[in-house]
């Protein structure tokens, strides 16, 4: 390792790595000096509001726009085909999933809605609030056609295919398998089976979809002010569909109010506000109401899963098999396909356990819902609770304690490199240390004496443990080798200002997870400078080096190390000019605290501040053959492992009340390992609020349809999240295996809570009613789901 | 398509006169027509608290009051707390623990935790979440937030006794 760079080496200057630094952007929030997409007006600015199908399929017979264009202040009124002649459509299907089908989409449909949400016209007002009258005013003649809503029969003979084009209804297909399955499940010791289901929800972000669309026809340039996650991506999407240059595209992303994974896809109605803009050569803003965002957000964790886990008379894991079905809407969205989640179910169920015969196969199909895409910690939840919930009913059968039982299964902490069946690639993992480290934290002894002490009283409080493994850094294996243009590299450039201090742009975003703070403190602790002296933009396809944004928990692995290589380059271009300045060789010098060093005596030479004002002033006074590079520019890729993975394991601690159903968390814990930690207190509080977005999926949060294809609770009062009142206090702890593709050694952590707590939840549930033998298997666990399995209420 | 009324009221302490459609709500108010964009629109039926400002010293939801209601009313935003300096501890313990993610609940968190504070000088950290059970916060699942508030009235009137 560099010898600069020792994170948590303690209380050298500078030494930022590692420590609890808080985020430099928290000041201008707390004083609601944030600027979301919303707070942005330009002149002559109009807004949008979108007329949205009632029906979930049906053939557009007319749109009657007349009405509506009569009102003061309305402007325009666009519908599908006129927007249709100044846009390309999208086909979402990845070439590395073979077989894979979806229908070209476009910005509004032509002549025919496939989901109850979906917008089939456009109101170009003065006010948001004129086109939301104005849309009031618009007739359109539908033709209801019958609707495909429930996926056990989306491939049914009866079923209505969605796109005749495309044959059928099902978008994709994959058998992922090793071992010998069949022969293991025969011949097994004890074989322990159950269907799960993960009930479809939504992302919620308190910031709805928002976006500001503005051309310059005199320039030809638009410009686009969008709440997102990828801004380079959202650059070629525009570029391409729209016909324009990749440079004549500037996607600018202020302050993002949330986004986890619902900010980072293709929303046609998104499209359709670039193309409107361009076709007015006007700043055009849509901000999407609440009612549309539960009916036009993605969805995600639609899955039903058969599975089964036989285990020997050791206790050992020898076989699982599951068989995975998910609804994903009627288009697979774009670019990141709908089919990556069911992908990753089949790619991560049984990870964290040491075992051969391996069988998963997802099936994802069409229906007339609304379309579901990758949301946070995409595909883990659902695997991580169908691996868990089997590895509960095993050590159930076996008689063995859920801990015991894990403990005898889980990968060896030294056994790594290594695959699992599934075919996952590990570089380093820390299952047994991670796991010993929960059972401490939690006093497991002590719960579970606790927890029989207080079932004698006729209280019931389950413990559900759940390890995981969560997949960060992805390669270009992910999108990149599908054909999709999602960058899976990222860029740093630093550069020292005038007065001393730095500036460093950076490809990745920031969504509040504290990106930019982590830069800083790379940076800061690369060049030598005291944090304060570091500011980071982010978010700006004009000014950031090319980069694949924030998702998939790539900020701190992949642009972590683009930012310590470019800081360390920078510091080097600064020695080099000073060391000419102080007739000194540039390896006897350092930079501390923004001042140049000896490195041997540690004492000071002069400030940085004098090597750029002489750069960038008195440049004639420097050797003319100096180079005097201030600025540095880095990439950085992962090139050994497709993805780093990371690991942890949970536990949730609760109480069932056996009259009403109600479950109450009490706490929950988490220890996880995403390789070196940059800023403890964000990785601590990425894990909370991630675990909390586990809880809601788990115990909350259903987008709830009828049979006709029309969601039910598209309301924040009807469909329930996690609120402050029900949602426990919870414990985080780490352990630290860096990986060693980078200099940082930093994987990611943003998903790592999400991934876990359905699981830790579900098995705490299910350890509480153990008394009753009762279980449940469906999220979200409702009351009225727990009453049904205790026998005290009917099943719906 | 909807009546005009003249409205006269005191926002963040400087009196404020306006035109308003009947129907314009504080939030939009606040927002659209005073440039006051710190507190944020969430979901227009006053289940989320992003838009949460102070009329006559208590918390409203701005979304579900009406800005020609207001006739002579005294509102408070976090643009004016910020300015006076009232809830800086409160803002500053936000800070410090990373009670804000995105940032787009905190102003509403802010108003409705300094609400707390006033009513409850010493609050268990049950009482905090309770208190706080309007805001929703997508990023930071609360913890900091309850240990941010639980903070701040620990600095301003000592520990809470067990």
């Amino acid at each position: 390792m560099n010898d600069s760079i020792d994170p948590g080496s303690g209380d050298r200057p500078n030494s930022y790595i590692g420590k609890s630094v808080p985020r430099p952007n928290a000041a201008k929030l707390v004083e609601g000096r944030g600027q979301y997409v919303d707070d942005i007006l330009l002149p002559r600015l109009l807004n949008v509001a979108f007329l949205r199908s009632p029906h979930a399929h049906a053939k557009i017979l007319n749109i009657d726009a007349g009405p509506a264009l009569e009102l003061p202040g309305v402007r325009r009124v666009f519908t599908g085909p006129e927007l249709a002649e100044h846009c390309d459509p999208w086909v979402a299907v990845l070439a590395h999933f073979k077989g894979m089908k979806s229908p070209p989409q476009l910005p509004l449909p032509l002549d025919r809605t496939t989901w109850a949400g979906e917008a089939v016209a456009a109101v170009v007002a003065d006010s948001r609030a004129l086109a939301e009258d104005a849309c009031a005013r618009i007739a359109v003649s539908y033709q209801p056609l019958a609707a495909a809503v429930d996926m056990e029969t989306a491939l049914a003979a009866s079923a209505p295919v969605i796109h005749p084009e495309l044959g059928d209804n099902l978008c994709f297909q994959r058998l992922n398998e090793a071992g010998k399955v069949e022969e293991t499940f025969a011949s097994a010791h004890r074989v322990v089976e159950a269907v799960f289901h993960s009930g479809r929800h939504t992302g919620a972000t308190l910031e709805p979809r928002s976006i500001l669309a503005d051309y310059d026809r005199a320039q030809g340039k638009l410009t686009v002010y969008h709440s997102t996650q990828a801004p380079h991506m959202m650059q070629s999407v525009f570029a391409k569909h729209l016909r324009l240059p990749e440079g004549d595209v500037r996607v600018i992303c202020t302050d993002v109010g949330g986004s986890y994974g619902i900010k980072v896809h293709v929303y046609p109605d998104e499209v359709a506000v670039a193309v409107i803009a361009k076709l007015m050569a006007r700043p055009i803003k849509f901000i999407a109401d609440r009612l549309e965002s539960f009916t036009s957000d993605i969805h995600a964790r639609d899955h039903r899963i058969k599975a089964r886990m036989a285990v020997d008379a050791t206790g050992a894991i020898v076989a699982i098999d599951i068989d995975d079905l998910t609804g994903i809407g009627p288009y697979s969205v774009y670019p990141r396909t709908s089919a990556v989640e069911g992908n990753q179910v089949v790619n991560l169920v049984g990870g964290p356990y040491d075992f051969a015969n391996f069988r998963a196969k997802t099936t994802v199909v069409f229906q007339n819902k609304t379309p579901t895409c990758q949301y946070r910690a995409v595909g883990h939840p659902i695997a991580t609770a169908v691996t868990e919930g089997l590895v509960d009913l095993a050590a159930e059968a076996l008689d063995l304690d859920p801990a015991e039982f894990r403990r005898r299964n889980l990968m060896r902490d030294n056994s790594y490199p290594r695959s699992s069946p599934a075919g996952m690639k590990f570089e380093a993992l820390s299952h047994e240390q991670s796991l010993a480290k929960l059972l401490e934290m939690m006093d497991y002894a002590a719960l579970r004496a606790e927890q029989s002490r207080l079932r004698e009283k006729g209280v019931y409080r389950g413990i559900g443990l759940a390890s995981f493994i969560e997949l960060t850094n992805p390669s270009p294996f992910m999108y990149g080798v599908g054909g999709a243009r999602i960058s899976a590299q990222d860029g740093c450039w630093v550069r020292i200002d005038p007065d001393g201090s730095v500036l460093a742009a950076t490809g990745v975003t920031e969504q509040g997870q504290g990106t930019e703070a982590i830069i800083r403190q790379i940076v800061a602790e690369a060049v030598g400078v005291p944090i304060d002296r570091v500011r980071v933009m982010t978010g700006d396809t004009l000014t950031t080096p090319y980069g694949g944004g924030t998702w998939a928990c790539r900020g701190a692995g992949i642009g972590g190390e683009a930012a310590l290589q470019a800081g360390l380059a920078v510091k080097q271009a600064a020695l080099q000019v000073a060391a000419a300045m102080l007739q000194a060789q540039p390896d006897s010098l350092d930079l501390s605290n923004g001042e140049i060093i000896d490195k041997a005596s540690r004492q000071a030479r002069m400030p940085l501040a004098e090597v750029s004002r002489i750069v960038y002033f008195r440049g004639d006074t420097l050797p003319p053959d100096l180079p005097r590079e201030l600025m540095q520019t880095r990439h950085f890729i992962t090139k050994q492992y497709p993805f780093a993975f990371t690991n942890g394991v949970q536990a949730s601690w609760l109480e069932v009340d056996t009259d009403t159903g109600m479950i109450r968390l009490i706490k929950h814990w988490c220890v996880e390992d995403c390789g070196r930690i940059i800023n403890p207190m964000l990785v601590d509080e990425q894990v909370r609020g991630g675990i909390v977005q586990g809880i809601g999926g788990a115990l909350y949060e259903h987008c709830v349809y009828s049979p006709t294809g029309q969601l039910l609770n598209a309301s924040m009062a009807d469909y329930l999240v996690p609120m402050a009142a029900e949602m426990p206090d919870i414990e985080v702890g780490h352990v630290e295996t860096p990986t060693k593709e980078s200099l940082l050694g930093a994987k990611g952590a943003g998903e790592a809570g999400t991934a876990g707590a359905p699981a830790a939840v579900m098995n705490a549930i299910n350890d509480a009613l153990r008394p009753f033998g009762a279980k449940v298997f469906a999220q979200p666990f409702t009351p009225e789901r727990i009453l049904a399995a205790l026998g005290k209420a009917k099943a719906r | 398509m909807s009546q005009v009324l003249e409205l006269s009221l005191t926002v963040n302490g400087e009196r404020v006169t306006r035109r308003v459609e009947a129907r314009q709500h504080l939030i939009d108010f606040l927002r659209l027509e005073l440039g006051l964009t710190g507190s944020h629109t969430g979901c227009e039926h006053g289940v989320c608290g992003a838009c949460t400002v102070r009329v006559d010293g208590r918390i409203v939801r701005g979304c579900l009051v009406l800005a020609a209601c207001l006739e002579g009313a005294t509102v408070e935003t976090i643009e004016g707390v910020s300015e006076t300096g009232e809830i800086r501890d409160l803002q500053d313990a936000f800070i410090s623990r990373n009670a804000a993610q995105c940032g787009y609940c905190t102003p509403g968190m802010l108003m409705t935790a300094a609400e707390l504070l006033r009513s409850n000088p010493r609050p268990a950290r049950e009482e905090i979440r309770e208190y706080l059970a309007g805001n929703y916060c997508r990023c930071t699942g609360y913890h900091a937030i309850v240990d941010a508030v639980e903070a701040t009235a620990a600095a301003r009137n000592g520990p809470r006794q067990a």
